[in-house]
């Protein structure tokens, strides 16, 4: 098949700039600096599974997680309410729903910060309907936020995009045969949904498991999430090795996990989506 | 009826929820105050004041030509590599698809420091060339995981069916294939443009010598406030953005009248 | 409807095209210079200078500025150390200078270039980052302190100890920085905020972690407006900063504790990338005329080093210890030395002290 031959600019390109970076960054995982040469070192990525390390990317785990889930939830029936043909000018809506992010991300969480405060806007509208106030600003449900609205038009396009694909005359089919609407979607419509959710499932997971600007602004710097500690050792402290070996930990965990998701799909193929 | 009304209910909250910071932005653009604590009146003095700031002014231009760029180049380059992709098998197919995600799973800082250091060893001098080659690399993945489930969709035997009835592959492609994914091929542009116009890490570490963008400029002011400059800036470029999709669907509205 | 769509489609694409081509008109009005004209780099932090500043030099000396912004010492040490750059001039604090000057990062300026270097106050010369005056030129300086909210603290503010007071938790803002707030935690306990002793290190990072629920937030640059809108009652403030939050709200003040304090200063320097260290010394020298320096200082708002502009300041404001400190003010305070070789055990103070939190 000359099909394969496609692959070709694009691996040269990922060769160059993608693999060759990675072999720095391993470079520098595996070696330490001793008298102003560098050579070969397992000490940092032995400090990596030290505990309070572990502690840290248990955490990242988990709000990355939920803040995915919670992703899918709410990204899901707006992609699905997208494609339903009550919208005249979906290609319109959809762009709608990329164009925030096309705002700088810091001045979006600066704004945040303007609602959520204690004499911000939100509480400002509570207060005004005489309503408790909220405050949920430096806690792990404003991280959650920043995270979810910062990456939920990454959860509800390539859904869309799958299921803007979906025949209809299947869906018509199902309606002619008597299932309900719940049973239509749970037997047509979201099976063949799955690769598009399964991509923004990756598209979401992987910036939320590096992020550092938002648990830094939102978050209060209360805590040290994984992308924090990694720009800390390049940027702070200056120790390469260790921030090195962080990141590839950090990426081998993603590809097992990545690997699994596919596996779990019983796709057998070695392809994700 | 009922389902009508409360699927439109819940976009607008959903809506609500991705533009209530940016309403929050614009706002705050017209603030006389500096600081966002603080109302201080009605002024249309930081737009004036825009203009006159040549850092905002040159980092936007290299901005919107960076983000142009690099998702068109990673949107052709990406659909190629994901059609590729699905006519491979076995191994090579499992290793190229882990392959994708490298940008992706990499930290920003990561692979903007050791981009440089790619840069720098090879001798591309950093500036714009340098910033756009790393964003086409970081853009890559979006596409191609944007692509690759319609690819999924598409019906091979049409494919098949072209060739046999005496089209070349390429035909075949432009003719078949293409149409099939093409919403694939939007999504995957639109992220790579979004990934493009707001990075900060990866740009700072791969330019310099005076290019910078939008979002490095803003990082940098952010250290002794947030100016409301940046505020008017956004509110202008997404007042603009505004305008031309506009302009576009007058266009296309018109264009089908006329038909 | 299936036309409809494609139309659409290709509007959106349009759309796109014709924001790039509105960019591409732009950019003459803004990415010009360039041709044989000579330039000079110079790598500054955001919003750290008076821009004008920079069209009259070109207009003076005919060399074009290419102008380009940092956020931290770190990254912008990170970018020039890398190299593949040739910034001309860069404005870093005391404690990177001292370590690219150790790195053999920086060019010896010559001072015989900078005439304007006699307006420099003699107490910013042959300061211990660079003890002969050989690699760089005061830019501006400040200190460290404690800027609150004079309706919220009804006690007199100069100590450190106030951060550790339980009336006010939750209402106090520490800075997200390893030097400095393990430097003023240092301060409080009496030991040098440059410490490499073991025992008294953990002495502060036991202190921090007392602090910790009492904090709201360990913050950056967003403290400013926190604190101009009310949203706290303490926060650990750069000097500089301080007097502009105190220009926007009446109701802060800022005191320097008596323990003592971080005393810090921006100066100019020429890194070893640059290639026309003849310009670069032509623009620090401008940057040090008394006119020059004045329209930065009054842009800016931090304390100058510069002995002319100082003078013509308004009395209330030269005399006021808060902003301008005497150096008998200043006799507990210190510069932060550069402690590379402790960096590693202060990243590993902090993240301890992080990873209290529940």
């Amino acid at each position: 098949m000359r099909k394969k031959l496609l692959n070709g600019p694009y691996l040269a390109w990922m060769l160059i700039f993608a693999i060759l970076p990675l072999f720095i960054v391993v470079w520098y995982a595996l070696t330490a600096e001793i008298g102003g040469e560098r050579s070969f070192s397992a000490g940092s990525l032995a400090r990596v599974f030290e505990p309070i390390y572990l502690r840290v990317l248990w955490r990242s785990l988990k709000l990355a997680a939920v803040s995915t889930l919670l992703c899918f939830f709410f990204g899901y029936p707006v992609a699905l309410i997208l494609t339903s043909r009550q919208f005249k000018r979906r290609t319109i809506l959809v762009v709608l729903i990329v164009l925030p992010m096309w705002m700088n991300f810091l001045a979006r969480t600066y704004a945040w910060l303007t609602l959520l405060e204690k004499n911000g806007v939100i509480n400002s509208v509570l207060s005004f309907l005489h309503l408790p106030a909220l405050s949920i600003l430096y806690t792990d449900a404003a991280v959650v936020l920043g995270m979810v609205y910062n990456f939920l038009p990454f959860m509800i396009l390539p859904i869309y995009s799958v299921l803007y694909k979906i025949d209809h005359s299947l869906i018509e089919a199902a309606e002619d045969l008597g299932a309900t609407p719940l049973v239509t979607f749970r037997r047509v419509i979201f099976p063949q949904s799955l690769a598009g959710a399964l991509s923004g499932v990756i598209m979401v997971f992987m910036p939320a498991m590096t992020t550092f600007v938002i648990p830094r602004l939102l978050g209060g710097g209360q805590y040290t999430l994984i992308g924090n500690l990694i720009e800390q050792q390049f940027l702070t402290t200056y120790d390469w090795g260790f921030g090195s070996a962080l990141s590839l930990f950090l990426m081998a965990l993603l590809l097992v996990t990545g690997a699994l998701l596919m596996r779990s799909r019983g796709d057998g193929e070695g392809g994700l989506w | 009826m009922v389902r009508r009304v409360s699927s439109r209910v819940y976009l607008a909250l959903v809506f609500l929820f991705l533009y209530a910071p940016i309403a929050v932005l614009m706002i705050f653009s017209f603030n006389s105050a500096r600081s966002r604590g603080v109302w201080g009146g009605f002024t249309l003095d930081w737009y004036a004041q825009l203009f006159r700031d040549r850092q905002i002014m040159s980092s936007l231009y290299y901005t919107i030509a960076c983000a142009v760029l690099a998702s068109v180049f990673a949107t052709v380059l990406g659909t190629v590599a994901a059609i590729g992709l699905s006519g491979m098998r076995g191994l090579p197919r499992a290793l190229t698809a882990q392959l994708v995600y490298l940008p992706m799973i990499n930290p920003d800082i990561v692979m903007g420091l050791s981009l440089m250091l790619l840069f720098i060893s090879i001798k591309i001098p950093l500036g714009f060339l340098s910033m756009l080659l790393a964003h086409i690399t970081f853009c890559l993945p979006f596409v191609i995981l944007s692509v690759l489930p319609k690819l999924k969709q598409t019906q091979a035997e049409l494919y098949d069916a072209a060739l046999d009835l005496g089209a070349t592959p390429l035909v075949a492609y432009g003719k078949v294939i293409i149409p099939q994914i093409r919403p694939g091929i939007i999504t995957g542009f639109l992220l790579a443009f979004t990934m493009s116009i707001d990075d900060f890490v990866v740009s700072f570490f791969t330019t310099g010598n005076g290019v910078t963008n939008v979002a490095i400029t803003i990082y940098a002011m952010a250290r002794r406030g947030m100016n409301p400059k940046i505020n008017a800036l956004l509110t202008i470029m997404f007042a603009g953005v505004i305008f031309l999709l506009f302009i576009a669907n007058r266009r296309t509205a018109d264009a089908k009248t006329r038909r | 409807m299936k036309k409809n769509q494609v139309c659409q489609r290709s509007g959106v694409f349009r759309a796109l095209l014709l924001a790039a081509l509105l960019a591409a008109a732009l950019l003459p009005l803004s990415a010009c210079g360039g041709g044989n004209t000579e330039t000079v780099i110079v790598y500054n932090w955001g919003d750290y200078i008076d821009q004008s500043v920079l069209r009259d030099f070109e207009r003076e000396y005919g060399i074009h500025v290419i102008y380009e912004e940092f956020d931290t010492n770190e990254s912008m040490y990170a970018k020039i150390k890398a190299g593949g750059t040739a910034y001309d001039v860069a404005i870093p604090s005391d404690y990177m200078i001292k370590r690219m000057i150790d790195e053999d990062g920086l060019i010896k300026i010559n001072m015989d270039n900078i005439p304007n270097y006699v307006h420099i106050e003699d107490r910013f010369k042959n300061l211990s980052y660079d003890p002969l005056n050989e690699y760089s030129v005061p830019f501006f300086w400040g200190t460290v302190g404690i800027l609150f909210n004079k309706t919220m603290v009804d006690e007199p503010v100069d100590s450190w100890e106030i951060l550790w007071d339980k009336k006010y938790a939750k209402e106090i803002f520490m800075l997200d920085s390893q030097r400095d707030s393990i430097g003023i935690t240092l301060k409080l306990l009496g030991y040098s905020l440059n410490s490499d002793d073991a025992d008294e290190l953990e002495a502060a990072k036991a202190k921090l972690i007392e602090q910790m629920p009492l904090v709201q937030a360990y913050v950056g640059d967003e403290v400013k407006d926190k604190m101009i809108a009310g949203e706290g009652a303490m926060a650990v403030v750069w000097s500089g900063d301080a007097l502009n939050m105190m220009l926007e709200n009446e109701d802060l003040d800022f005191a320097l504790p008596r323990e003592g304090t971080n005393i810090w200063t921006d100066a100019m320097v020429i890194p070893t990338t640059s290639r026309n260290p003849e310009a670069a010394e032509k623009f620090i020298n401008y940057m040090c005329e008394t006119e020059i320096a004045a329209r930065n200082c009054d842009y800016i708002n931090y304390s100058t080093p510069h002995r002319e502009v100082l003078a013509a300041l308004p009395e209330e404001l030269k005399e006021d210890i808060r902003f301008y400190p005497g150096e008998n003010d200043l006799a507990m305070s210190e510069y932060f030395e550069d402690l590379s070789a402790m960096l590693p055990v202060y990243d590993r103070i902090w993240t301890e002290v992080k990873a209290v939190y529940e």
